[in-house]
């Protein structure tokens, strides 16, 4: 099984993480910029935040085989804060990095008048750096944030297929559908979204236009959701090739949008120390201290 | 002994279609080097990645000379103050150019902050990259020793730390000894490198 995650955040992971995840087959994934947990109160935080993103996790995720790739925004939960709000600035200088490969995690938390005007920028900044964007949407109050975010969405004038509208449920996929942007699902160890729940949407509505991720981070989560939930599909009797239309071809449709994905590595089937290599100086890890 | 690396990055040249690519873009920062930032990181995309026949990366290559562009197109002036913008706004494969593009940009020991601040992660490319010619031409003694041992360390080979035979002193020689001892004292693998160094004869003692 061959598995691309569309949405972890494995700056919270551990090397363990890493290693059970290439075990499992997981060979690329995408970490999107958001929340740390303990707020932040400078924008000199988040430039810190994004440089580990595209600098020292990639580096990590490579030696265990793993191709990481990123999506920058300012999250909707921080754009509250005037104090965050000079990110903005920094954005249009990351939107241009190789692996950045969509504007994310955007979108609404408490739909206030501040998440909504820096969406509606961040939504801008995308097609100024002909990018995808990756759309949270609310816990709390779903339905009515996942409306209001599609009607922004058509407001700005993005094509749907460059947007995917995550962290979506039974009673949010269906609109999403009808709009025509792709729908992400977050499958969790509790209540959000299980791997049999997710099974039963895609018996319903099919395999197109879907991204199945784990979103694992700090918080109660694993990251080999995409794993089980790909198992799940089998035993369900989706094939082999449905899981990797689901799993790898998918996401690669989605993200190849950008131009920027870094799969060569992937594609050849380099080990984890030619990977490395090409990206270096040879390592040998026998030598590592 | 260690086999003479081919031509410095900002001198390498490309196969032809990249080379266009590239020209462009350097017309374009020469023209502009506030334009710099934008083009490092587009590079990649632009003008190609991958090998390049001298060993060199095609990205490597292409992002180290437009830097040079950048630097000679501002003037002795101002040259450090844009590679630097380069190196802190680039990404770690940005950075990685920006130190290839050392040695050949006359800023005598202006930019040993940006040598330092790669030294201090552990992201094996930026270290190797660290360790050349501009590291073995300014860095002072104590930081440069503890540069070669963080390669150990890291796992990179040591053909990549410049005049390594000449800059070798008694006392990189007693702190790779005293790592080869604390390895072997654990049961664990000497890096070869660690070995081969202790096994020649200083060339300058
Ligand atoms: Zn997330």
């Amino acid at each position: 099984m061959r598995i691309f995650d569309p949405h972890i955040h494995m700056t919270s992971r551990t090397t363990d993480d890493y290693e059970a995840m290439h075990d499992a087959g997981v060979r690329a994934v995408v970490e999107p910029a958001f929340w740390l947990g303990q707020p932040r109160t400078s924008v000199g935080s988040f430039v810190d935040y994004f440089d580990g993103l595209l600098g020292w996790e990639r580096f990590r995720a490579a030696q265990h085989g793993i191709a990481h790739h990123a999506t920058i925004a300012l999250n909707p939960k921080e754009a509250n804060d005037p104090r965050c709000r000079g990110v903005l600035d920094l954005l249009p200088r990351y939107l241009e990095k190789d692996g950045v490969v969509a504007v994310g995690e955007v979108g609404f938390d408490s739909m206030t008048r501040e998440e909504e005007d820096v969406f509606v920028r961040q939504l801008e900044l995308a097609g100024e750096h002909d990018l995808p964007v990756l759309v949270h949407t609310p816990h709390r109050d779903k339905a009515a944030g996942t409306r209001r975010t599609l009607e922004i969405v058509a407001q700005v004038g993005i094509a749907p297929e460059r947007v995917v509208v995550d962290h979506l449920n039974e009673v949010t996929v269906d609109v999403v559908d009808d709009a025509g942007c792709w729908a992400g699902f977050s499958v969790y160890p509790d209540t959000k979204m299980d791997e049999a729940r997710m099974v039963r949407i895609l018996q319903r509505r099919g395999l197109e236009r879907v991204m199945i991720n784990s979103a694992a981070d700090w918080g109660r989560s694993d990251p080999l959701k995409t794993w089980r939930t790909g198992q799940a599909m089998l035993a369900a009797g989706f094939t082999e090739h449905d899981v990797d239309h689901v799993l790898w071809r998918n996401p690669v449709a989605f993200y190849g949008q950008s131009g920027r994905l870094l799969l060569d590595d992937v594609d050849a089937g380099a080990d984890y120390a030619g990977n490395t290599l090409q990206r270096g100086e040879p390592l040998t890890p026998a030598a590592q201290g | 002994m260690t086999p003479d690396p081919a031509p410095t990055a900002t001198r390498a040249r490309l196969a032809s279609g990249a080379e266009a690519r590239l020209e462009e873009l350097i017309t374009e920062v020469r023209r502009d080097p506030g334009r710099l930032s934008r083009a490092v990181a587009r590079a990649a995309r632009v003008v190609g990645r991958g090998p390049n026949p001298d060993g060199h990366r095609v990205e490597d290559v292409a992002r180290a000379r437009l830097v040079a562009a950048a630097a000679e197109a501002t003037g002795p002036a101002g040259a450090s103050a844009v590679v630097e913008d380069a190196y802190r706004t680039g990404d770690a494969d940005e950075r990685r150019a920006v130190l290839l593009a050392l040695p050949d940009l006359d800023l005598a020991a202006a930019a040993l902050p940006l040598v330092e601040d790669a030294l201090r992660t552990n992201d094996a490319r930026l270290v190797a990259a660290a360790m050349g010619p501009y590291a073995a031409a300014h860095l002072q003694a104590e930081a440069w020793r503890h540069g070669v041992l963080k390669c150990l360390f890291v796992g990179i080979p040591l053909t990549a730390v410049a005049d390594l035979e000449h800059r070798r002193d008694a006392e990189l020689d007693r702190m790779v000894a005293a790592y080869a001892a604390e390895r072997e004292a654990a049961g664990r693998e000497v890096p070869p490198d660690a070995r081969a160094l202790l096994d020649r004869t200083p060339s300058n003692p």
